[in-house]
């Protein structure tokens, strides 16, 4: 039984978006049976996980050599877990936020459920061939759910984004061409102990499959696609994309580096994408800091926040391995609120420029209140996730001697208190003049909670981080 | 392989001139080209992979590569569609 269930995370999602596209219009509801069938399949999942033993499914039964495996382990439980929240949150408040348009909305509920099959697919992947495919897939369907926010606004940064994706997917191709040469197997559990070390090609192999994940992540010197696609899109689909897809590939460095490519990394490496890291934390802040409108700031700050995740691999001990993960999900629960918040005051406003908040904070008391609760979690204060990951990052740094660091996690806590600070402090600016101009409707109960309940959870996240740490376990492989 | 190859020699240069060229060219329909040669490149290289066994080819980097093709044509199409939109920025509509 457990072996179908992730076959059943692939295909469900998949067969609902062909589903919707066939059927011609959107039925918003069938997509809520989707993502709740689809929460329960991860929770079965998580009962299985739990045991220690990873669940896997032999699709077709073939053997070794042809097989393609899909594997469920602590790490890619979580981050299913982590998808099958968000996509209950995130399918419930598109409702009202696509209910208007016949057209985009159909075009919403084909896409997303296909990203969210393909999220899946690529967290169950045990293969690199598999998951070079699964990448693309997850592209191909996000980029045009970016273009639903109009595409006049938005084509420009759709466009960048796809060139950029196809580039970083087939440097990671090459490199997986290249190790495949040396090793004869694309299987993760087989590489270690069949790539040959010593000769160039391994760590060249190596490189160009980190680079490759690197642009598709948009870690700092490849961040340039994000910010205008990522703020540019519906918030629907910013948050999903903020809070999954790039967080997807961010997923795949840390499983590369402690499984398949463990025997081809160095310390170096190692530093340096630590280095790439905290540059990233620092220069997203502080861009964060500088936006004029509001979804930049969120969506800079997404730059900013996945570089804590790549402070793992200078360390490489227990505390940060668990910190990173932990702030893969803190940053995924609190980015969605955050998004959600913003397209809760974009609606009303009909804009986003941060001046245009001045006193709105009685007509979208409810979506502020999740705006700044997110808002702990992103800096990093008690009692939220975000205070627990960088809690395990800090203990790690201080644990391996690596003080410079803690420099960086303290230096992007505070940059992220200033950024949202100067959005909350506009907001409850009393102007004048009483807030009177009403360009679009307030929104709903349902566009208020789910961002508010995604910002408890970010805040809830760090008083039950212990179940969640003792599933991920230890890094793989042992670790040092 | 001994010596130089000339498809070894063909691939990397592929892969040189289209990452020399999106580095280069400002153009999304010179970048979207320049993509595709890295991507022929890439193939190339699978197709050589696959030679190195004494026995016959190796099946395994030859299916990579069909899938590869069917991947870098839909997203080739996916490009065009998006530069010709953009190239029409009065047409907001359906199409």
């Amino acid at each position: 039984m457990t072996e179908a269930l992730p076959v059943l995370l692939v295909f469900v999602p998949f067969l609902a978006g062909l589903g919707q596209f066939v059927l011609g219009r959107a039925v918003p509801w069938s997509q809520q049976f989707v993502s709740g069938f689809n929460l329960l399949l991860v929770l079965l999942l998580l009962r299985a996980v739990a045991g220690g033993e990873p669940v896997i499914a032999d699709l077709g039964g073939w053997g070794e050599p042809l097989a393609i495996h899909l594997q469920a382990d602590g790490l890619a439980t979580l981050m299913l877990l982590l998808t099958a929240v968000l996509a209950v949150a995130i399918s419930l408040y598109a409702i009202p936020a696509f209910g208007g348009h016949a057209r985009s909305a159909w075009q919403f509920w084909t896409l997303w459920p296909l990203l969210l099959g393909s999220l899946n697919a690529l967290f169950l992947s045990r293969d690199l061939f598999n998951i070079y495919v699964t990448l693309e897939l997850v592209t191909l369907a996000a980029i045009p759910l970016v273009l639903l926010a109009g595409p006049r606004k938005t084509v420009d940064a759709a466009l960048r984004y796809l060139l950029f994706a196809l580039l970083g997917s087939l440097i990671y191709l090459a490199g997986v061409a290249l190790l495949y040469a040396q090793a004869g197997t694309l299987d993760l559990a087989l590489l270690p102990a069949a790539t040959p070390t010593g000769s160039l090609a391994g760590p060249l192999a190596a490189a160009l499959i980190i680079t490759g994940i690197l642009i598709k992540g948009a870690i700092l010197p490849f961040h340039i696609w994000l910010p205008a696609a990522h703020g540019g899109a519906p918030a629907a689909v910013s948050a999903i994309l903020s809070a999954l897809v790039v967080k997807a590939a961010i997923y795949l460095l840390l499983r590369l580096w402690t499984g398949a490519l463990e025997p081809l990394v160095s310390i170096a490496a190692g530093q340096l994408l630590g280095l790439l890291g905290a540059s990233a934390v620092l220069f997203g802040s502080w861009q964060a800091f500088r936006q004029s409108r509001l979804k930049l700031v969120v969506a800079y700050s997404t730059v900013a926040q996945l570089g804590y995740m790549l402070l793992f691999f200078p360390m490489a001990v227990t505390a940060a391995w668990q910190g990173a993960v932990y702030h893969g999900l803190a940053h995924g629960v609190a980015k969605a609120a955050l998004f959600l918040a913003a397209g809760n005051l974009l609606y009303y406003l009909g804009q986003d420029r941060l001046e245009a908040l001045r006193g709105i904070d009685r007509p979208l008391a409810v979506s502020l209140l999740a705006f700044g609760l997110a808002g702990v979690s992103i800096m990093g204060l008690p009692p939220s996730g975000g205070f627990t990951a960088k809690w395990l990052l800090l203990t790690a740094s201080l644990q391996t001697g690596q003080w410079w660091w803690t420099a960086a996690l303290v230096a992007g806590g505070l940059l992220a208190a200033g950024y949202i600070f100067r959005v909350l402090r506009l907001a409850f600016l009393q102007s004048a003049e009483p807030a009177e101009r009403r360009d679009g409707p307030v929104p709903g109960r349902l566009m208020a909670w789910t961002a508010t309940a995604l910002a408890l959870l970010a805040i809830g996240l760090g008083l039950i981080s212990a179940p969640l740490l003792d599933l991920l376990g230890d890094i793989p492989g042992g670790g040092s | 392989m001994s010596g130089i190859d000339p498809f070894a020699l063909a691939a990397a240069g592929l892969m040189a001139f289209g990452l020399y060229g999106f580095c280069v060219c400002r153009h999304p329909l010179r970048r979207l080209l320049a993509i595709n040669l890295v991507g022929n490149g890439v193939f190339l290289a699978l197709i050589l992979i696959a030679r190195r066994l004494p026995d016959g080819p190796d099946p395994v980097p030859h299916a990579m590569v069909l899938t590869g093709i069917v991947i870098a044509v839909s997203a080739t199409a996916f490009g065009l569609a998006l530069i010709r939109r953009q190239a029409r920025p009065e047409d907001d509509g359906n199409d």
